[in-house]
């Protein structure tokens, strides 16, 4: 019963004190509760990683009430892991939080701004740890609105209209999921996973099945940013505050892949899914998101976009891989799922750190800087080469059981075309490293100095990290490897 | 030490020289001195490693798996082995040189140039006592890193526009082309490490085979094959002593030493030899040999000249890899040694010249000799060990690369090896004959000219007496060439 009451305060702790720390007094005490909370979590969200480690599943029945009437937690090695993933993202990036969001948001909204920072955690930790698909949608709304919330504080205007864009984008994106739903509840009358899984055979030949699964894809589709359902996700990147970037980037459109490898691969039983043309579509996407997002960020002129336009062709290559749907490949998307949230947190948090010196991050504005703030740049230039995809980082492990996966199938359009989206990479991760380099400082930026401790040690070890996944990949192969069996997927 | 232990310091050293230099960087006699001193001890390290390796001591280390089945690890062997010794021992050579070079020349940031040199002479090392292509792969891609701050180091437009060049050349040939090849290998043959005699034997079909070594071929971009050579010219607008290490001996010789390990360890010549694999591929080593040649002539730019000889002296050993017969081995490893110390020399010469009179074209060198007859005194010397004369080095290696060409037959290739000797006469020849024999220009006098700095007379002085003792004593090298070719 231990085991369970770990995956509960997981998502409880962080619910309880939402509200918590909107009422606590101004000052750093708010930011202080959010960083114990995602601390503990972190830690829980590693205990319950132990637990299942050696393929074992913790089931809890919420209030006592058994499945598949009452809610149960139903945690594996796949949702264990991407508890960890949001849990320990979150608990870099609050030691960070501290001065970035002093500087972002004015002061009054500091305790709401933890408070529904704190209630976006709850959501997306929930989405990760609930074995009940309408449960899953509550959870998945509550980070969604508060994600509205946390972009539109973002110091521009613009921030306002993006937040308004997502707002739209992702409550199509919440209802088709609902009426998906609603569906699938209408021919099987259960809501819990495990429950569908058995009951669907029976009924996997009826449009409204099919219909169900349709809009149950399409709405993920939107939350995960696929291409070409993508167009919320470079504004909303671009104007949240700099800590929301980190966070989102890093989480939010992890949790989308992973709910779409559930539906995939737990909830529809394979015949279902086979009989749609759902691979070739992820194949399709991903290949044009990875080209086009790739190339639209080259002609970026903002860093924080740029990268947000990476992130939709990094979301490709994730795509790629469910859409090849072999062990190997589906394990290489689940594998980049955890680098990218490495590399991209890096990277946001090392655009943050120019953005809290020179409030900043248009390409024309930070030239130069990379002599100044030294620290930073490397940063830059590590996450770049991770992105990138240089062999002994993060980037390259991914791209290298990818390239493997589509190589198995002789996909050779495929192989290409995850060649071709490093080389883009190598063009604007260069760009923005030029510019950082060569190019001679703004004059209001000559005295600018390099960024406080506070900001560049999690930006540092987020980056370190990226280096040590490419070198050691125990953890993150390893457990996308237990994760892959969990889903029962064979290999093709 | 033992023998791990010894491998392993050599290939940390020239980093921990680099954080040396980064941490003295305000004291530019104490920062030398740290380069001096890890040049130093690199060198002797490598003689060591190189004296037990020759003894029948094997290296072997493996620092982990990061991916499963495929080990970051690290085994000496022949051919790795000579290019650990070029790199090793020229570096300090060219420390010496530098030292006179950078001053003299007054450049700026040079805590990053001696930095960024002392990280990419451990990736070349790295890359010599590779133990599989995923290792090899992984210095490849971090040499081409580190070098990059030194081709861009003048940050003039020029020189950002070299670098672009340099890096998109060569991470996208490697991103594009040779990480395809390592991942069809691995897929084929399951494993990717290095052996006597070939993985791919029995495991890939031989009629894709030429496909794959393509891939290979031109995936290594650092071997400059045309038409995937433009990054070497580019480069050229780094100072002189970058030119020399670098781009005519650690990066280039990187290539063509992958290369030579694809061929002998990965394919394995008697697999080339009876599926015919580079029949049509050694071509384009035949093209470019003769193609970089007569580029080599239509410039004036001293530099520019010598990057296209080095892409036309490149592909005599990637020649030399394809006919892939034991001769044409030991030929090729050879040249990567003797190629080295002349193009170095060569290299050297046109830096003291640039230093001593700031004249980088051929056509303003006339009657220059007669001032500075040291620098060009080497020049000559290294001319004619290119060319392939005794007494000099350069002779070895175009000998057993031409009985190469004759022992499997391919007599175009032996004439293609002969023309391009006689155009190397065209281009190089006459730059030091000119220089001793014809009159200065009108109106210029070199009354006031002086040698370049004695750091850069004693460094060419080095290396070029080295163009000679190899004619002499070319034992070792022979021994260890011959291993690498796969025999005793």
């Amino acid at each position: 019963m231990m085991q369970g009451h770990t995956s509960l305060l997981l998502v409880v702790l962080p619910l309880i004190f939402a509200p918590i720390t909107a009422v606590l007094p101004r000052g750093r005490l708010t930011w202080l509760a959010t960083m114990a909370v995602t601390s503990i979590c972190a830690v829980l969200a590693g205990m319950q990683l132990m637990m299942v480690i050696d393929g074992g599943v913790i089931s809890y029945e919420l209030g006592g009430w058994a499945p598949p009437w009452g809610i149960e937690y139903r945690i594996d090695s796949l949702n264990a892991f991407m508890a960890l993933i949001v849990a320990i993202i979150a608990a870099v990036t609050l030691p960070y939080a501290l001065l970035s969001v002093e500087k972002e948001i004015p002061e009054r909204q500091v305790p709401l701004f933890y408070s529904a920072f704190l209630l976006c955690f709850t959501g997306l930790l929930g989405i990760t740890q609930t074995g009940d698909i309408f449960n899953l949608f509550v959870f998945l709304e509550i980070s969604s609105l508060s994600s509205y919330a946390l972009i539109s504080l973002g110091r521009r205007r613009q921030a306002l209209t993006s937040a308004y864009q997502y707002l739209i984008m992702g409550t199509i994106g919440a209802t088709f999921f609902l009426i998906g739903v609603g569906l699938i509840y209408s021919e099987t009358g259960t809501l819990n996973m495990m429950d569908l899984a058995a009951r669907l055979p029976g009924v996997a030949d009826l449009r409204t099945t099919q219909t169900g699964f349709a809009f149950i894809m399409i709405g993920f589709a939107l939350k995960l940013a696929l291409f070409p359902l993508h167009l919320w996700l470079p504004n909303a990147y671009a104007y949240a505050p700099s800590v929301i970037t980190v966070f989102l980037a890093a989480t939010a459109t992890k949790v989308a892949l992973y709910v779409m490898l559930r539906v995939l691969y737990t909830i529809f039983p394979e015949g279902v899914v086979a009989a749609t043309p759902t691979g070739d579509l992820f194949i399709l996407s991903g290949m044009f998101g990875i080209i086009s997002a790739s190339v639209y960020a080259v002609y970026q002129a903002n860093v924080k976009r740029l990268l947000a336009y990476s992130s939709v062709a990094q979301i490709g290559y994730m795509a790629l891989g469910i859409g090849l749907g072999s062990a190997t490949s589906v394990m290489a998307s689940i594998v980049h799922l955890f680098n990218h949230a490495l590399m991209k947190g890096a990277l946001f948090m090392a655009v943050g750190a120019l953005i809290y010196r020179i409030g900043s991050s248009r390409v024309e504005n930070i030239r130069g800087l990379g002599r100044q703030m030294p620290w930073t740049f490397g940063a830059i230039i590590i996450g770049g080469l991770s992105l990138i995809g240089v062999p002994g980082t993060a980037g390259f492990i991914s791209k290298w059981y990818l390239v493997l996966a589509a190589l198995e199938q002789q996909i050779w359009l495929v192989v290409a075309v995850i060649l071709a989206g490093s080389l883009i990479a190598v063009v604007y991760v260069g760009k923005v490293i030029e510019a950082l380099y060569y190019k001679p400082p703004v004059e209001d930026n000559i005295s600018v100095k390099e960024a406080p401790m506070l900001l560049l040690l999690p930006t540092w070890a987020l980056v370190l990290a990226n280096v040590y996944f490419g070198l050691d990949t125990g953890l993150s192969v390893g457990m996308a490897e237990h994760a892959v069996e969990t889903l029962g997927i064979i290999a093709k | 030490m033992s023998a791990e232990q010894l491998m392993m310091f050599t290939l940390v050293l020239p980093l921990l020289g680099g954080v040396g230099v980064l941490l003295t960087g305000r004291s530019p006699n104490l920062r030398e001195a740290v380069t001096l001193l890890t040049a130093g001890v690199t060198a002797i390290l490598v003689l060591m490693i190189a004296g037990r390796f020759l003894a029948g001591e094997t290296f072997i280390y493996s620092l982990g798996e990061p991916v499963a089945g495929i080990a970051i690890a690290f085994r000496i062997e022949a051919s790795g082995m000579i290019f650990a010794l070029v790199a090793g021992l020229l570096w300090i050579v060219t420390s010496i040189y530098a030292i006179g070079y950078m001053r003299g020349h007054n450049e700026k940031n040079q805590t990053r140039f001696y930095t960024a040199f002392a990280i990419a002479i451990s990736c070349a090392l790295g890359i010599a006592f590779s133990a599989n292509l995923f290792t090899l792969f992984l210095f490849y891609e971090l040499l081409t890193l580190s070098t990059y701050p030194l081709v861009a180091h003048s940050g003039t437009a020029e020189a950002k526009r070299g670098g672009r060049v340099y890096l998109g050349l060569l991470l996208g040939t490697s991103i594009g082309l040779l990480l395809l090849a390592i991942l069809i290998t691995w897929l084929a043959a399951g494993t990717v490490e290095f052996q006597d005699g070939g993985v791919l034997a029995g495991k890939f079909d031989p009629a894709w085979a030429g496909l794959l070594y393509a891939l290979f071929l031109f995936g290594i971009g650092k071997a400059a094959l045309m038409p995937f050579h433009r990054w070497l010219p580019a480069a050229m607008v780094a100072p002189t002593p970058v030119s020399a290490l670098l781009h005519a001996v650690a990066v280039v010789k990187a290539g063509v030493f992958t290369l030579f390990k694809v061929t002998s360890q990965i394919f394995g010549s008697a697999y080339i030899l009876s599926n015919d694999v580079t029949g049509v591929l050694v071509w384009a080593a035949a093209l470019t040999i003769l193609l970089a040649s007569l580029v080599a002539m239509t410039k004036d730019n001293l530099k520019a000249r010598l990057a296209y000889s080095t892409v036309s002296q490149l592909s005599y050993i990637a020649m030399g890899a394809m006919l892939a017969s034991k001769t044409a081995l030991i030929g090729a490893s050879m040249h990567i040694a003797m190629h080295a110390f002349s193009k170095i020399t060569l290299f050297f010469a046109a830096g003291a010249i640039f230093v001593a009179t700031h004249k980088k074209l051929v056509s303003e060198l006339d009657g220059l000799g007669r001032a500075m007859p040291i620098t060009f005194g080497a020049f000559f010397i290294g001319t004619l060990s290119i060319i392939g004369l005794p007494p000099f080095g350069g002779l070895w290696s175009k000998w057993y690369l031409a009985s190469g060409a004759v022992e499997t037959g391919q007599m175009l290739l032996l004439g293609v090896l002969m023309i391009s000797t006689l155009l190397n006469i065209v281009y190089l020849l006459p730059i030091p004959i000119r220089a001793f024999f014809a009159k200065p220009a009108e109106g210029v006098h070199y009354g006031e000219v002086r040698e370049a700095p004695k750091t850069i007379l004693l460094a060419m002085l080095i290396t070029s007496s080295a163009c000679i003792a190899l004619f002499f004593y070319p034992d070792s090298l022979y021994r260890l060439a011959t291993m690498a070719a796969g025999g005793f």
